[in-house]
This record gives structure tokens, C-alpha cells and sequence, in this order.
């Protein structure tokens, strides 16, 4: 198992004035599943590309187990990347794919063809060894790729967005497939997403970059309930906010004065709440309750999302679709935001 | 229906067979049968006597075609060689990279396709002269790279504006050094360009005469000149028989690589510069 330590990291390409990366700290523990999140183009395909040994970085370090591996060779540094569209080589059949690693670094032909029938097993794989990667649908060659960078049981396996180019109900067998190798194998894993739910199912920790710096790094549970700024709020889908200043459990705002938790801190900045954690009341006798207008109702089938409007703040609540019926846009509704499940962003 | 409707297409099609065989068969007809004629003389339709005499002059010592052929065979595939290796650099840096200038860097790959080579040589001529490079094989091989690279470059750029270098990351990757990442990886994908350039530096090379005749200085004889020489002489036979031989490698190769030379073939796609 290896600690992957990132100290500073920063990639300004030629002729570029803005940095794709921009001083990036990150220690991603021993044997742990992290996800760099962030949009298109924040620069986390080119973190991981850097720890890859495929570009240099522009200033900065990376360290594996506490030793500087930027003048190792992306062949000797033991990081294994698997690219978004697999990149199976066209020319070779499925075993000689998957084999590829282990040929490279000289081993024994039987045993090549061994840990190859191991390696499809374990991708539940067993009989297409001798296809060629164009006759294989999207999830197996995803699957083959998982298995031509396991063969060489890597210190760090790399992974960029592994399951943005599967269906639905592909991606969630690829996530378990992922999930138990990484768990069995034990090996340090960083994969990118610009998809914040493929992140939060399959990661022990996140790290979201936004513009090149890393805005939070944190458990998933924690980007829900405890978001560091409204950005990154936004980015996990919650459109929520109030704005005012909080002081001793009473937070101060054009709505009016909202009981917030003790814990939460002095100061100005946004009440922030997740849409689904909104309750529709029927009497405005509980606290925090205030009367909104229905602006707008969408039918999400396992849901229903609501745009509401509490004199001129907008408010997304997600709701049971039983408790939505009947309602109609222009409505007048009584909604209760609890103090639990407020929380303030600067 | 369908079958009246086809029939324009049909007959254009016949028509183009036709205009094919007449252009690029027929012709080579009368040198076959010149190289096995004892005199053919108008208005015979078919010389009243055969004899193998032709063959056996040519290939005689005193004929010197033999020779000529080898060092015709050394000459193309050394040109071709190098063009390859020049080639294929210059393509992937044309045909991947954006670069300043490129566009001009283009126009003079371009330029010896499009400028008499006769216009170059010249001036090539007296700067090999200063190097001691005329009427030597060497020279002769390098003044043929002047037309031959334009092809395989353009070939190559073709070949690798479609083609994607993550694979080479992917390779090293997985653990492959530079040079093995470039013989499991980048040559069986980039092969059918060098296949389809190769074949036609090769041709472009093996069909040389002005070049060879002016930096060789007398001293190379390659296929071509000798026939000219036997051709101009008026030896009809001769002149047949080492045609034949001439048109060999052509035949062999076209048929070799016939499968890479179709429209669809990334390999060609360059050629819609020219």
C-alpha cells in the first residue's frame, strides 16, 4: 500500500497564461479510494496525468510513501492510468491486451497466459480472451482496461472517469466490480469525475477542485451536510441560499430571524440547506416555518421538485411525489426548515 | 426497374474499364512483343518471326542490364528507406502538432511535386559538386529523396491526423520503455501509411531519369537510362525486353498492397493536399 502525497502541485502548459492547476495539496491515504471532482477542464485529467508521469509539472512535488517520484519514468513509477475511453490497443486480442503489462517487463509466456485466465476471471470475462477489443461492447473493454492495469498489481492505479461512458445499469455493476477489486487488492486508488454522484458512490474521500484550486477534501456525507463555500454547495446540487449573518443560534436575514444550530459560527454568509431535507407543512405553529408561493412543479417520477418562492428568495425543495399532489403553481404553501439541517457558508 | 435504372452506371463503368486497359495495358502489347520479335515490320499485324535473342542480350554480361538492376533495386530501396525515416517524423510533427509556420513548412514539402525537378537539380548540382557528391550512388539517393518525401510525408501526416498519442501514454503507462512503446504501439497503427508511402517513394524513386542522369553524370546507370539509351538507339527488341523488366516491381507491388490503396484507407487521405 502507498501514501501518494501531492505538495504544491501546479501545471501551467506553454503558451498558456492561466494555470490548469494551481498549487494543489492533497495527501490521499494508504489503500483508499479518492475521487479528484471537479467540471471539464478544472485540471484534475492533468493531476493525474502528473502523478502518471506523463507530464511534468510545473512546480511542485509528488511523493510516493514519502520518496519524490518525479524523476522516475511513468514505466518504472508503478502508477497505472486507465483512460476514460479504455484505449485498448486495436492490433492486439483481449489476453494480449491484458497481458501487455507483464510482457513488458519480461515475464515468462506461461505465466503471462496464467495470471491473464486469473485476471478475466476476476472481470467475469472468463471466454472472450481471444476477441479483438472492437468486438467487445463499452463495459467490457472498460472491464478489460481494469484488468490490463491490475495484471501488474500497481502501487497506485489510476482511473479517469471510469464510468462515465457506461449506461445506467452498467455503471453501477462497474462501480461494485471497482469497489471490491480495490478493497481486495488494496491498492491506493485516484480516479477523476466531473459527475459529483459517480464520486460520492464510489469514493472513501473527495477532493473537489473548482478553477484549478481545491475548494474542500472531505468524506462524501460531509459535502452534503457540511459544504465549505456556496460553490461548492452549488456543484452538489443544492440552489439554497439565504443570505444574512448568524449570531448565538439566531440567524439574522430579509426572511426574518431563522434558529440555527449553536455550533454554527459568528459572522455574515448563507444559510444553505439541501433541497430534499424541505418539509411541507400543513400549520405554520413549528419554528422556521414561513409561507412560500409555488413558482413551479416538476414530476421527476420517483420524486417531485418544487420551485418556491419565500418573498423574493427562490427555494429548491424536493419532495414525495404523494406529498406534491394536488398542489398547483401559485399555491401558497407552508414549508419548515428545521434547524438541523441548516448550515452556513461563507 | 432497378436494372434500367443501373444501366447508365453500367455502361460508365465498362467505359472506364475500357479507357483503363487502352491507357495503361495496351501499350505495354507491342513492347511484349517486340522483346520476342525477329523483325516486325508494317503492315504484319504480328512479327513473322520469333526468337529469344533479346532476353539472351539482356541478360548477357555485356548488356550490363543485370547490373543496372541491381543498382537500381539498392538505389530505390535505400531512397525509399530514408524517406521513410525522414517521413514519418515530419508526418506525425505535420499531422498532429500546431506549430508556427506550419502552413509554410507545408508548401515547401509541397514544392518539389509542384517545381520542375529540373529547376532544383541544377542548383543541387553545384552544391554536391562541392561536396563530392556527384556521380556517386550516395548522391543519386539523395537527390531522389527530393520527390520521394513529399509523398511519404504526406502520407504520414495523413495517417497520423487521425491517430491518437494517448496510446502511447497508455503503453507507458502500463510499463513499456519509449522504444518498445513505439514497436508494440505506434508502428502496427501508423504501418499502413508506411506501407502506401513506402510503395510510392519506391515507384517515384524507380522511375527517376532526369535526376539520376544529371547528379549521377553518366557514371549511375539506373534502369530508366539504359533504356532510354537502347530505346534511342532504336533497338525496338532490347528496348521490350528490359520495359518488361522495368514495369516488374511496379506490378509486384501494386499487387502486394493493392488492399491498402483504396479510397477508405487512411493511408491516402493525405493525398488530398496534392
Amino acid at each position: 500500500m502507498t501514501h501518494v502525497s501531492l505538495k504544491n502541485l501546479s501545471k501551467i502548459y506553454p503558451g498558456t497564461q492561466m494555470p490548469a492547476l494551481d498549487n494543489l495539496s492533497l495527501e490521499i491515504p494508504a489503500g483508499e479510494l479518492t475521487a479528484l471532482l471537479g467540471p471539464s477542464g478544472c485540471g484534475k485529467t492533468t493531476t493525474m496525468k502528473m502523478i502518471a508521469g506523463l507530464l511534468e509539472p510545473s512546480s511542485g512535488d509528488i511523493t510516493f510513501d514519502g520518496k519524490s517520484v518525479l524523476d522516475e519514468k511513468p514505466e518504472d513509477r508503478g502508477a497505472v492510468m486507465v483512460f476514460q475511453n479504455y484505449l485498448l490497443f486495436p492490433y492486439m486480442s483481449v489476453a494480449e491486451n491484458i497481458g501487455f503489462g507483464l510482457k513488458m517487463r519480461k515475464a515468462d509466456p506461461d505465466q503471462i497466459k496464467k495470471r491473464v485466465g486469473e485476471m478475466l476471471d476476476m472481470v467475469k470475462l472468463p471466454d472472450l480472451g481471444n476477441r479483438k477489443p472492437s468486438e467487445l461492447s463499452g463495459g467490457q473493454q472498460q472491464r478489460v482496461a481494469l484488468a490490463r492495469a491490475l495484471i501488474i498489481q500497481p502501487d497506485v492505479l489510476l482511473l479517469d472517469e471510469p464510468l462515465s461512458n457506461l449506461d445506467a445499469h452498467l455503471r453501477l455493476e462497474m462501480r461494485d466490480l471497482i469497489r471490491s477489486l480495490q478493497q481486495e487488492m488494496k491498492i491506493t486508488t485516484i480516479f477523476v469525475t466531473h459527475d459529483q454522484e459517480e464520486a460520492v458512490v464510489l469514493a472513501d474521500k473527495i477532493a473537489l477542485i473548482l478553477d484549478g484550486k481545491m475548494k474542500q477534501y472531505d468524506t462524501p456525507q460531509a459535502f452534503y451536510d457540511a459544504p465549505i463555500d456556496e460553490a461548492t454547495a452549488r456543484f452538489f446540487g443544492s440552489q439554497n441560499f439565504i443570505h444574512g449573518s448568524a449570531k448565538d443560534g439566531i440567524f439574522e436575514s430579509s426572511l426574518g430571524k431563522i434558529s440555527i444550530p449553536k455550533n454554527i459560527k459568528t459572522g455574515q454568509g448563507a444559510l444553505t440547506f439541501r433541497p430534499e431535507n424541505i418539509q411541507i407543512q400543513q400549520d405554520g405553529s413549528k419554528d422556521n416555518t414561513f409561507t412560500a408561493s409555488v413558482d413551479n412543479i416538476i414530476y421527476l417520477g420517483t420524486q417531485t421538485r418544487l420551485k418556491l418562492k419565500i418573498s423574493d428568495v427562490e427555494i429548491d425543495a424536493i419532495v414525495n411525489p404523494r406529498e406534491a399532489q394536488g398542489l398547483s403553481i401559485g399555491d401558497q404553501i407552508n414549508i419548515c426548515l428545521p434547524a438541523e439541517i441548516l448550515w452556513k457558508v461563507e | 426497374m432497378s436494372t434500367r435504372k443501373n444501366t447508365p452506371l453500367q455502361s460508365l463503368r465498362v467505359l472506364s474499364g475500357i479507357v483503363l486497359i487502352t491507357w495503361l495495358v495496351l501499350p505495354l502489347v507491342p513492347l511484349a512483343i517486340w522483346s520476342f520479335a525477329k523483325g516486325w515490320f508494317f503492315p504484319d499485324i504480328l512479327p513473322k518471326r520469333w526468337t529469344l535473342n533479346a532476353w539472351e542480350y539482356t541478360f548477357s554480361d555485356t548488356a550490363g542490364v543485370i547490373d543496372s538492376l541491381w543498382i537500381t533495386i539498392w538505389i530505390s530501396l535505400a531512397a525509399t528507406f530514408l524517406s521513410i525515416l525522414i517521413g514519418v517524423p515530419a508526418g506525425r510533427a505535420l499531422g498532429m502538432y500546431k506549430f508556427k509556420g506550419k502552413e509554410l513548412i507545408e508548401l515547401l514539402i509541397l514544392a518539389p511535386v509542384i517545381v520542375p525537378g529540373i529547376a532544383v537539380v541544377l542548383g543541387i548540382h553545384s552544391v554536391f559538386l562541392f561536396m563530392g557528391l556527384t556521380n556517386t550512388v550516395t548522391g543519386v539517393i539523395l537527390v531522389h529523396l527530393i520527390p520521394t518525401l513529399p509523398y511519404m510525408t504526406l502520407v504520414m501526416s495523413g495517417i497520423f491526423a487521425n491517430y491518437d498519442a494517448a496510446f502511447e501514454d497508455q503503453a507507458r503507462s502500463l510499463g513499456a520503455s519509449p522504444l518498445k512503446t513505439f514497436w508494440y504501439v505506434t508502428l502496427p497503427a501508423i504501418m499502413p501509411g508506411i506501407i502506401v508511402g513506402g510503395l510510392f517513394a519506391f515507384l517515384v524513386s524507380w522511375s527517376q531519369y532526369i535526376l539520376t542522369l544529371l547528379i549521377g553524370g553518366g557514371r549511375v546507370i539506373t534502369l530508366p537510362l539504359l533504356l532510354f539509351n537502347f530505346a534511342t538507339s532504336g533497338r525496338n527488341d532490347i528496348t521490350g525486353a528490359i520495359g518488361m523488366i522495368y514495369i516488374l516491381p511496379g506490378i509486384v507491388i501494386l499487387l502486394l498492397t493493392a488492399k491498402h490503396l483504396s479510397g477508405r484507407s487512411g493511408a491516402v487521405g493525405g493525398f488530398g493536399q496534392i
